[in-house]
């Protein structure tokens, strides 16, 4: 009996995570450049005496779904949409160099680039300065270029570069803080592929259909488990009422 | 108990929150000067059941661990200070700012607001007003004797008084502008206070150095984009049911546990 009812326990508990990413990945339907976390399950046998029957399923978050978000336009100038591949490099809490997709960007009280979350903007040699202007473009490539306050279209100057990066995505981790990071605090090359949209932000990239299906696969897949235990204890049941006929 | 429950709440009180910030700009669809708010998402603080990279043993390690999102928050509500349509007025006191820059107002608590809204009136002192009552600073007073009044394009307020051929200056309104207008915290009233992030205000003539210059008989419309909000809240609504369906199947999951064992 003790087999059967832990293995269906594990089974439910980490069929209970992975409801847990799929509710996250929900909640975060509306979130700017947000990428869906997957998971998938994975088979820890456990050695022992006996049958090898101890097979415990056990949950993993194995990455993080890179397809591209709908792209929808806003018309503000600092919000900046990365078409195809490519990440925003941003300075995550720690210092550290991360990655992002969510192009929302607002300048604050220092007058550097942040995104919405409030994680500075990188470009050439640190966060992006920008001095007051009457108006500001975001570029293709990046660049920045700003028509001073004061001055007319002639003095339109370019301010730096925000640094656009193009790892190998399946290496990319994400951290406690939702950024994106290399391991072992490797910094990505600026890549000249990637590509930013101005006036538009790229929505999160969960897929509605198939989160609410996986929700309604994982509930189903719980309540076998459930009935798994069930089982177990009517076996149980069974073999003690039949110890008492004896 | 379960952590899908708390996550998917999560996604219900911030999609609760976008809505109400969608709903109070098609409430002042209408209001003179008001700029659209907009509720910036943030995924929250993920969780790390099983680290990647741990040991598995001495030589091997685990490829993919598992970290777990918490849910969702609003981060922020942001102003979108985008030029608002102007609408022509013909009523001498109103005053539209084309281009960037702020009217700066007095509070009756000695504060200064800022303000886009130019429906400005006279006091019983003749004193240039807000139509809350506020005085436009610097204050500009319009004698009794006023037959006409013109505002112009740079400010300057003339009167012409019965009797006299020429006009005369009674002041000039003032326009100041911030280092990062999104930073200003609105009060109210179609009113904004000075914040650390919006930096310190710059007082300017209108039309010079940047700022905007003025139109007078006319008023700057909302900017909000009834469209878009519309759009906003069918995408809030489907994104709210959504949610609330990932808290039904949870608690359906609980009722078959408690049921069944």
């Amino acid at each position: 009996m003790d087999e059967m009812v832990f293995l269906a326990m594990t089974g439910a508990k980490q069929t209970e995570y992975a409801q847990a990413i799929n509710s996250n990945n929900l909640a975060n339907i509306s979130t700017t450049g947000f990428r869906a976390d997957l998971h998938s399950f994975s088979s820890i046998p456990i050695d022992g005496p006996g049958v090898d029957s101890r097979i415990n399923a056990v949950v993993d978050s194995y990455g993080t779904d890179f397809e591209q978000g709908a792209i929808a336009s806003t018309g503000r100038d600092l919000d900046v949409a990365v078409q195809g591949d490519g990440f925003l490099a941003v300075q995550g809490p720690d210092g550290e160099e991360a990655y992002t997709r969510a192009g929302d960007l607002r300048i604050d009280a220092g007058g550097l680039l942040a995104t919405g979350s409030g994680h500075l903007v990188l470009g050439d040699g640190g966060p992006v300065a920008i001095p007051p202007h009457s108006s500001l473009y975001i570029g293709a490539d990046g660049t920045v270029s700003i028509q001073p306050l004061g001055q007319g279209p002639e003095t339109l100057a370019i301010v730096d570069r925000i640094k656009l990066v193009n790892p190998d995505a399946s290496l990319l981790q994400k951290g406690s803080d939702g950024l994106l990071r290399l391991p072992d605090g490797e910094i990505a090359d600026p890549s000249a592929n990637a590509r930013l949209l101005s006036g538009a932000l790229e929505q999160s990239n969960v897929n509605i259909a198939k989160t609410l299906v996986n929700m309604i696969e994982l509930s189903r897949q719980y309540e076998m488990q459930i009935n798994v235990i069930r089982t177990a204890e009517e076996d149980a049941d069974a073999a003690a009422q039949m110890m008492r006929i004896g | 108990m379960s952590q899908a429950l708390w996550i998917a709440k999560t996604g219900l009180d911030a999609q609760q929150t976008r809505m109400a910030v969608v709903s109070n700009n098609l409430a002042n669809v209408n209001t003179t000067g008001y700029k659209q708010s907009r509720a910036v998402f943030e995924d929250l603080l993920y969780q790390t059941v099983r680290q990647s990279g741990g040991q598995t043993s001495q030589d091997t390690e685990l490829p993919s661990g598992m970290n777990l999102g918490t849910g969702v928050r609003i981060v922020a509500t942001e102003k979108l200070f985008s030029q608002g349509s102007i609408l022509q007025t013909d009523n001498a006191l109103d005053v539209a700012i084309k281009g960037r820059g702020f009217f700066q107002i007095l509070l009756p608590d000695g504060n200064l607001a800022y303000t886009r809204d130019g429906t400005f009136q006279k006091n019983s002192d003749g004193e240039l007003v807000t139509a809350n009552g506020y005085a436009v600073q610097p204050g500009i007073t319009i004698p009794d004797a006023a037959q006409t009044i013109t505002i112009g394009n740079d400010g300057t307020v003339s009167v012409k008084l019965a009797g006299i051929p020429t006009p005369s200056q009674v002041g000039s309104l003032e326009t100041v502008d911030f280092l990062n207008p999104v930073g200003l915290q609105p009060i109210g009233e179609n009113l904004y206070i000075e914040t650390a992030s919006s930096g310190t205000a710059q007082a300017g003539t209108p039309g010079l150095n940047g700022l905007g210059s003025l139109a007078a008989g006319a008023l700057e419309g909302s900017n909000v984009n009834v469209v878009a909000e519309l759009v906003n809240m069918i995408e809030t609504q489907r994104a709210y049911e959504m949610n609330s369906k990932a808290i039904s199947t949870n608690d359906q999951m609980m009722q078959y546990l408690n049921n069944n064992l």
